[in-house]
Formats: C-alpha cells, sequence, structure tokens
C-alpha cells in the first residue's frame, strides 16, 4: 500500500475478488469467471491496475461508470471481444472533451466487478475501491449514483462489431436503461456501457463504500475455509453477518429471456432443518424474492445469496440446475440503499411486487 | 440375466461376471499396450472361474480410463485444430486459454478465430466465410493435424454453422476427424469448447480402443450387446463411444463409486479408488456420486459436464517413485500396465510405489528378493509420503467435518498402510474389482430433446410430455419401468422463433431390466 492508501491489484487478487463478486452478485450479474480470466490475460501482458480508496482524489476528479450490459446466460457464451467498455467510455470523453481520472464499477456483485478493472488496465487508469450498488441488479438506473442525482447522460455502448452508439440527451435514468437495454439486445444481448463522468466529491458521497475490498475479504475466507475444511456457509455469513435462510434441493428451474433479461423461478424442496418446506425463489437476472412456505423472507433489496450446500461456491441464476443442494442466505444492503429515495428505484415495489412491504434483514454477528 | 462388467485401467483389467445381483466371479488382468489381450485374458479368466462360457452371457459392459488417463498423463494425445466461428466477438479470450500450459502445448495451440456464430437469439454475428475456413484448412494441412474441433457461438441454440464449417473442413480434409461442440456440451462456449478440444485429441486413441475391445470380445466368442459406460453411469453403444471419448470421462470413478456402494452397504461415505496410474477420491451419497454442481475440471480443464464430484490425483501402484534433493516424489508418472516388466520386483528397472510397499511387507507380489536392497529410510519416506497424499485427498473430498468412513476400492488398495485422516477404513469383498462392478451395474438411459411450442401447452404440460417420453425411451432401452428416474431437466427458450418455443432436454435413467 502507498501513502495514498491505494495498492496494485495482482494475478493472486483476481480469483478471490472473482469468488467474492460472484458472492455479492446474488445469483446474477453474470458469473465473473470470464472477466477473471479477461483481466488476468491483461496483467499478464504487463498492464497494471491500481485500487485507490474513496478519499484519493481531489473533488473535482472525473470518474467514469463503466459497466457490461445484457443477460448473464449470454455473456458465458458470447465472450466479449474484448474493448466493449473501453470505446465506450472513450465515446463519453469524446463527446465532452475531456479525460477521466480513474474508473468505478456500476456493480460489485458479478461480471461487472471486473469490465472496470479491464477497462482500466486499457486504458492505464487507476480503479476506485467502491461501487454504485454493493451487489448486483438489473438495471442501468439502480445505482446510488442515479437513486442520488448523478446525470444519464452522455453515455455510449458499446458492442462487439465496433457499433459505438451514443446517447447525447437523456431525459433520465430510466429513459438511459431503456434506450441502453434496446441497444444492448439489439447488440446481442451484451455489450459495454459508459456513463457521464461523475465528480469525485459526488463519487465520495454516494457510493457503496470498500466493495472491492469486501469482495476480495469475502473471497478470500472461501478459500481459507475449503483449504481448513470449514463450513463455507458458515464461514461467508460469519465474514459478513449474513444469516442462513433456507437449505433444500432444485426441483424445477423456469427461465426466459425477455426484453433482454433473463426471468424465472426457481423452486426448492426444504432439507435438513427445512426438510417438508417449500422455497421458492423468483428471479429477474438476480434472486429477488425469497419465499419459505409462501411466506416472503428475504426481499430486495437485500441479498439473496445461493451457495452449494456442501463446497460453499455460489451458485449464479444461469448456471442453476434441477437437482443442486442449495444454502440460501440473507445479508442486508448498505444503508444508502434503504433511504426512500433507494426504496422508489430498488425496492420490491420497484421490481413489481406491489404488495411486499421492504422488511429489512436485520446484520448475524460478524467475526473473521 | 448374466452379464459382465468389464474394468480397463491404466494398469489392470479387471472383469466381474453377475449372475442378477450376485458377483459370481471377479479377475484382474494387466491392461496390455494393445488393450485388447489383456481384456481377452480377463473375459476367458472371469469365464472360467464362473465355470461358465461366452454364449452364456447376455450383456457386456465396460468402463474405461483409457481416455481421462491420457488427458492427466499427456498421452497418446493426437494434436488437434480448435476453430472457433465467432468473429469479431469472443477475440478477447482464444480457445485453451485456461488451460494447464503443458496440455496446450501437446496439443500443439493451434486455434483459429473465424467468422461465424450466432447470438442468442439465433441471428448471425457474422456470416461463414467459406474462404476463409479453406484458407485454415491449408494451414491445417500444412501442419499435418488430423483432428479437428469446431466451435461455434451459441451453437446449442443453432448449430448450422457448426455443421456447415464441419462440411467445408472435411471436404478439404478427407482424412481428419471432425468434432462439433453442440454434439457434446451445452451453453458456456470456453467449457463446451474445451470438452470439444478434448475429445477431439481423443479420436484416434478411440478408434484403436474401441476396435480393440471389439476384436476381444470376438475372440472369446461373445456375439451379444456391449455397451460402454459413460460419466452419468449411463451406458452408450460402442459406435457413439468411438465418435464420442470425452464423454466417458469420469465414468471409471462413477463406476468405482456405485461398485463400492453396491460391495459394502454403506451408502454414505469417502470412496478412496486407488488405481495404478491414479487415486480418484469422491465422496458417496445415498449410494450415488455426488454430483459437481460447478465446473469440473479434467486433467486440469474446465468443462461443464454433468459428472461426479471426484478429483484424481497421480497416485496408483505403478507410480514412480523417485528420491532427489527436495524429497521424495511420487508420480504422477507411472509404469501404468508395463508394471509387469519395469517395475523392480519383475526384474525391471523403474523404482514404483509397489516395490515399496512389498520392500516393506505390505503385500506379496513380484520378486521380494530384487526390492531387498532398498534402503529402510526410502521406503519410510515414500510410505509418509503417500500417506501424505492419501490424507490430503480424503481431507479435500470431505465436506463436513462429520466422521464419514472411507471405503477404499481397485488394485491399488496395497498402498494404503492403515486409517486414513483417522476415518474408518472399508475394505469391501471384491474390493479389487469393484470398477467392473459398477460398470456391470449401470443403467440405461433415455434422453428426449425437441422443441415444444408453449403457445399451445403450458410449460407444465410440456415438461411432462418430455418426462413421460424419456422415460419410455430408457424402458425401450431395457429399462424397469418402475426403476426410471428422472435425472436431468433443462429448457432453453428459442426467442426467436415464433409461438413461444422452447427446446426441452429431459434424461431418464433406470436400473437394466435383469431376468
Amino acid at each position: 500500500m502507498s501513502d495514498d492508501g491505494s495498492w496494485p491489484l495482482l494475478e493472486a487478487d483476481l480469483l478471490p475478488l472473482s469468488i467474492g463478486a460472484a458472492l455479492l452478485g446474488t445469483g446474477g450479474g453474470g458469473n465473473p469467471y470470464v472477466g477473471m480470466l479477461r483481466s488476468r490475460e491483461l496483467l499478464r501482458k504487463g498492464a497494471t491496475v491500481r485500487i485507490l480508496p474513496l478519499d484519493a482524489l481531489p473533488d473535482d476528479a472525473l470518474i467514469g461508470e463503466v459497466g457490461g450490459i445484457g443477460a448473464p446466460v449470454v455473456s458465458v457464451e458470447k465472450i466479449e471481444e474484448g474493448g466493449e467498455c473501453y470505446r465506450a467510455m472513450r465515446a463519453v470523453e469524446e463527446v465532452l472533451g475531456i479525460r477521466m481520472a480513474a474508473l468505478i464499477s456500476a456493480e460489485i456483485g458479478g461480471a461487472n466487478s471486473m469490465e472496470p478493472v479491464i477497462a482500466a488496465a486499457q486504458a492505464g487508469l487507476p480503479v476506485i475501491d467502491g461501487d454504485g450498488m454493493g451487489r448486483a441488479f438489473p438495471e442501468v438506473q439502480m445505482t446510488t449514483f442515479f437513486i442520488y442525482g448523478a446525470k444519464a447522460s452522455p453515455a455510449a455502448i458499446a458492442d462487439d462489431k465496433g457499433n459505438v452508439v451514443v446517447f447525447r440527451h437523456v431525459k433520465d435514468m430510466y429513459w438511459l436503461e431503456r434506450f441502453a437495454r434496446d441497444t444492448s439486445v439489439a447488440m446481442g444481448a451484451a455489450a459495454g456501457l459508459a456513463i457521464a463522468p461523475m465528480r469525485m466529491d459526488f463519487v465520495r458521497r454516494t457510493a457503496i463504500p470498500g466493495t472491492v475490498t469486501q469482495a476480495l475479504t469475502i473471497g478470500r475466507a472461501v478459500q481459507d475455509a475449503r483449504a481448513k475444511r470449514q463450513n463455507v456457509v458458515e464461514r461467508v455469513c460469519a465474514a459478513t453477518g449474513a444469516t442462513l435462510f433456507f437449505t433444500g434441493k432444485i426441483t424445477d428451474i423456469r427461465r426466459e429471456l425477455k426484453g433482454g433479461f433473463s426471468r424465472g423461478e426457481a423452486k426448492i424442496v426444504g432439507l435438513g432443518d427445512w426438510q417438508g418446506s417449500e422455497g421458492r425463489i423468483a428471479i429477474q437476472n438476480e434472486n429477488l424474492v425469497l419465499w419459505v412456505d409462501g411466506v416472503p423472507v428475504i426481499m430486495v433489496p437485500d441479498l439473496i445469496i445461493n451457495l452449494d450446500l456442501e463446497t460453499g461456491e455460489p451458485i449464479t441464476t444461469e448456471i442453476l440446475r434441477y437437482g443442486q443442494r442449495v444454502a440460501v442466505i440473507g445479508l442486508p444492503v448498505h444503508d444508502l440503499m434503504k433511504t426512500p429515495e433507494a426504496m422508489a428505484v430498488v425496492g420490491p415495489q420497484a421490481f413489481g411486487y406491489p404488495d411486499l412491504t421492504f422488511t429489512p434483514l436485520a446484520f448475524g454477528p460478524v467475526s473473521a | 440375466m448374466i452379464r459382465i462388467g468389464i474394468d480397463v485401467g491404466g494398469t489392470n483389467t479387471d472383469a466381474v461376471l453377475m449372475d442378477g445381483k450376485t458377483v459370481v466371479a471377479g479377475v484382474k488382468a494387466p491392461t496390455s499396450p494393445d488393450v485388447m489381450t489383456g481384456v481377452v485374458q480377463a473375459l476367458r479368466d472371469v469365464l472360467a472361474a464362473a465355470k461358465t462360457t461366452a454364449d452364456k452371457v447376455d450383456v457386456v459392459m465396460i468402463g474405461t480410463t483409457h481416455f481421462t488417463n491420457a488427458v492427466v498423463q499427456r498421452r497418446d494425445l493426437a494434436p488437434v485444430a480448435a476453430v472457433r466461428l465467432c468473429l469479431p466477438a469472443t477475440a478477447s479470450l482464444p480457445p485453451m486459454v485456461d488451460w494447464p500450459e503443458d496440455l496446450r502445448e501437446v496439443l500443439g495451440n493451434h486455434w483459429y478465430l473465424a467468422h461465424g456464430g450466432n447470438e442468442f437469439d439465433g441471428r448471425v454475428i457474422s456470416k461463414l466465410d467459406e474462404a476463409e475456413l479453406l484458407g485454415i484448412a491449408d494451414d491445417i494441412r500444412a501442419k499435418g493435424i488430423k483432428s479437428v474441433a469446431i466451435t461455434s457461438v451459441f451453437s446449442p441454440v443453432s448449430s448450422e454453422f457448426e455443421k456447415q464449417a464441419g462440411e467445408i473442413l472435411a471436404r478439404a480434409l478427407p482424412d481428419t476427424h471432425i468434432t462439433l461442440s453442440a454434439d457434446i456440451g451445452r451453453i458456456g462456449l470456453l467449457e463446451r469448447e474445451n470438452a470439444a478440444i478434448m475429445n477431439a485429441c481423443l479420436r484416434d486413441l478411440s478408434r484403436h480402443v474401441v476396435e480393440a475391445f471389439r476384436g476381444a470380445l470376438a475372440d472369446v466368442g461373445f456375439t451379444g450387446r456391449f455397451y460402454l459406460t459413460q460419466n452419468d453411469g449411463t451406458l452408450m453403444d460402442a459406435a457413439f463411444a468411438e465418435r464420442f471419448p470425452v464423454l466417458t470421462f469420469a465414468s471409471g470413478p462413477t463406476n468405482s463409486m456405485r461398485g463400492a456402494a453396491f460391495l459394502s452397504g454403506v451408502a454414505d461415505a469417502i470412496v478412496v479408488d486407488i488405481g495404478g496410474t491414479t487415486s480418484d477420491v469422491g465422496s458417496l451419497q445415498k449410494g450415488f456420486p455426488r454430483q459437481a454442481t460447478v465446473a469440473v475440471e479434467v486433467g486440469g480443464v474446465r468443462t461443464n459436464f454433468r459428472m461426479p464430484d471426484v478429483f484424481s490425483i497421480g497416485l496408483g501402484g505403478g507410480s514412480l517413485v523417485v528420491d532427489g534433493p527436495d524429497g521424495v516424489t511420487v508420480g504422477p508418472r507411472s509404469v501404468g500396465y508395463r508394471i509387469v516388466t519395469e517395475a523392480l520386483l519383475f526384474g525391471g528397472t523403474t523404482l514404483t510405489t509397489s516395490d515399496i510397499i512389498v520392500a516393506d511387507g505390505g503385500a506379496d507380489l513380484g520378486d521380494k528378493a530384487k526390492v531387498a536392497h532398498l534402503d529402510p529410510a526410502l521406503i519410510r519416506r515414500t510410505r509418509d509420503r503417500i500417506a501424505f497424499m492419501l490424507e490430503d485427498c480424503v481431507e479435500r473430498a470431505r465436506i463436513s467435518a462429520e466422521p464419514l468412513p472411507v471405503i477404499v476400492v481397485g488394485g491399488g488398495s496395497i498402498l494404503v498402510e492403515g486409517p486414513i485422516a483417522g476415518l474408518e477404513l472399508i475394505l469391501p469383498n471384491h474390493f479389487a474389482v469393484a470398477n467392473a462392478v459398477g460398470a456391470a451395474i449401470a443403467q440405461v438411459s433415455g434422453e428426449v430433446d425437441r422443441v415444444y411450442a408453449l403457445a399451445e401447452m403450458t410449460r407444465d404440460a410440456a415438461l411432462d410430455d418430455a418426462k413421460r417420453q424419456a422415460t419410455d425411451a430408457a424402458v425401450a432401452a431395457g429399462a424397469r419401468r418402475e426403476t426410471v428416474e428422472i435425472v436431468d431437466v433443462e429448457d432453453v427458450p428459442l426467442a426467436y422463433l415464433p409461438g413461444n418455443a422452447t427446446r426441452v432436454r429431459v434424461k431418464a435413467v433406470g436400473e437394466l431390466h435383469v431376468g
């Protein structure tokens, strides 16, 4: 670590970072394995990326937000050409005639933990230790940056084929989501999105802080628990303050691609302490609501995470399969995601559950 | 029903003859370089031991670890040209990017990114370019590569480009094997491509091996049905196996674990199967191997097969023992079937684990005098090294602190000195031929893979229909209806087709009809 608290991201960090990011993806956000490999290829070719704490840069530094946009099931099959986010970011810079000082992740959960690292490696920029969700969400407007007033334009979206579409003037974040989503579907449900730069003082106030470090910490705890033959599910709960809500076997998984999202539902028959119970998880890229015997027990924006019952491996919705045995744990979301402004964008109502009232989870005990 | 189960390992070929659920006889013969001699020997021996003849046998099931061992040891692998139809997508990660470097080098690291590929909804990423593919064919020809793996983006949704490219390359390279990824794997480009490339590198070996089986069975006068076992514990016919050797991956561990459960009557345990070249370790739950939920690695390569959660280490009865400046190393190289000529105790010049065990009085094999000169300190250090390797892999297979028993099976069981990791040790009857027992009791499967228009029926009705058809197919293939279970259900919406079309794939398995 240097004087400004920054540290270089090393090849050895990439695997634990991807494990932690997959877990924070709450079933979605795309599998970070591909992004991990892409970052590794770049680091092996000599690129370097530094991670900066939120207080490292001056107030007027401009921070770029980049991420992949599309359906997780596509991301494991149509792998990126490689320069999607980079080209989108350069397009935003070009429109405004500015240069970014650093990049930040829109969502730490899943593959988008890696996209800023990849674009930063290509552009020679640092990455800020924080993000706009503290988890994964399916839509562009669902970041703390947008919830607390970030500008929606100019923004740019780039595909594998060299197409770059710039959204010069967009009325608000919902319109950006709509245009960017439709464009991403036209681009094959896999594209890179860069959004108007934010001033560092704004990012300091609105980012979910320290989430790159958090993902890395979770990943290292998982690796350590495995090495020591400890129960990974218990260890993850202890490291994060999450609580175990259900264990069972997947008996049905229904998935469809609709409007560029993977939507679906998983049914789980209870095992162990939940023998005789039935669990049900609603999915829109991420896990949205867990019902146990018809009663909603965890709901968005709190984090619903499926872990392999034995190995503790996070199971993303696109690899969820009939017969898998899972532990479902719940982790409270950051307070910035629980305000009335946030509820309007990421609460159960925003996801089409008018009858559900968000009942926040409490943190369990946290220990090393 | 009389059936013979055969397991061809890198070192030994085992055979059992079963009458219904009774093991009548079990034998071991050394695996021969040509495979066939060893299989013929094992067949003759087991028929003699069971006092019967080949014409009384109804069916033969063969499990072979040949193909897994070839990849693990990087032996007998053919150079492969990996052709991916994708451009400009996916260029950030070339084929074999996440492979161990040594295996990539053995296959030659020949890869080509070409135009083609589909979007998720069936649209075209870019058009297939025949001239480009012919250029690739010229390069493949110039390099003398005889096996090609073709992977197109989203080929599980639309396999048309793979087929077309396959035809173009087959015309340009007439004596070349072509493997299409859509025939092997599911969605997940890198994993499916990995499986296709591994299949391609095994095509020379598979022709040789399947031909040898056919010859061996004819040689002892067997004229009935014969099957190979695949990774999910079910059977495939010989012609199919020759084209898709990669599907036999991990069939050995599946067979040994199901055999261990059958022989010991214990349903929950850790199974260590020690062969001549490798040890496979996995956990048994309710009599079946625990399935891996995430990507499984074979020889260090990620795949997305549905496979038992088993891992292999290079430790067996034929493993090489090398005393170096940094201590004793055991494996992963093994003399394999050549143990009967190359190991010290059989008059050879290579020090193997079996030599150490025999010198230490742990087994009675070969000529003890030929290993009498071994340094007791080396013997102790080697045994400690073996114990450490076994303990390490049993600990890795444990998924909880619960003290499950350890069932040890396989011909290399002599390497075990006592309880591993302090757990109860079980050595069942016929432990040495558990793999062959597992092959003999392998199940038959029925699969349905078809497109339903969900505009005309509900998804549940479509799934029920597919499950019924899969069950009927399993019964038609010889399963007893009351034992048939649905083991895999997958539905992939085909968003680009009208009528809310969905591709449904269901697999059912059941016990082979006995009697």
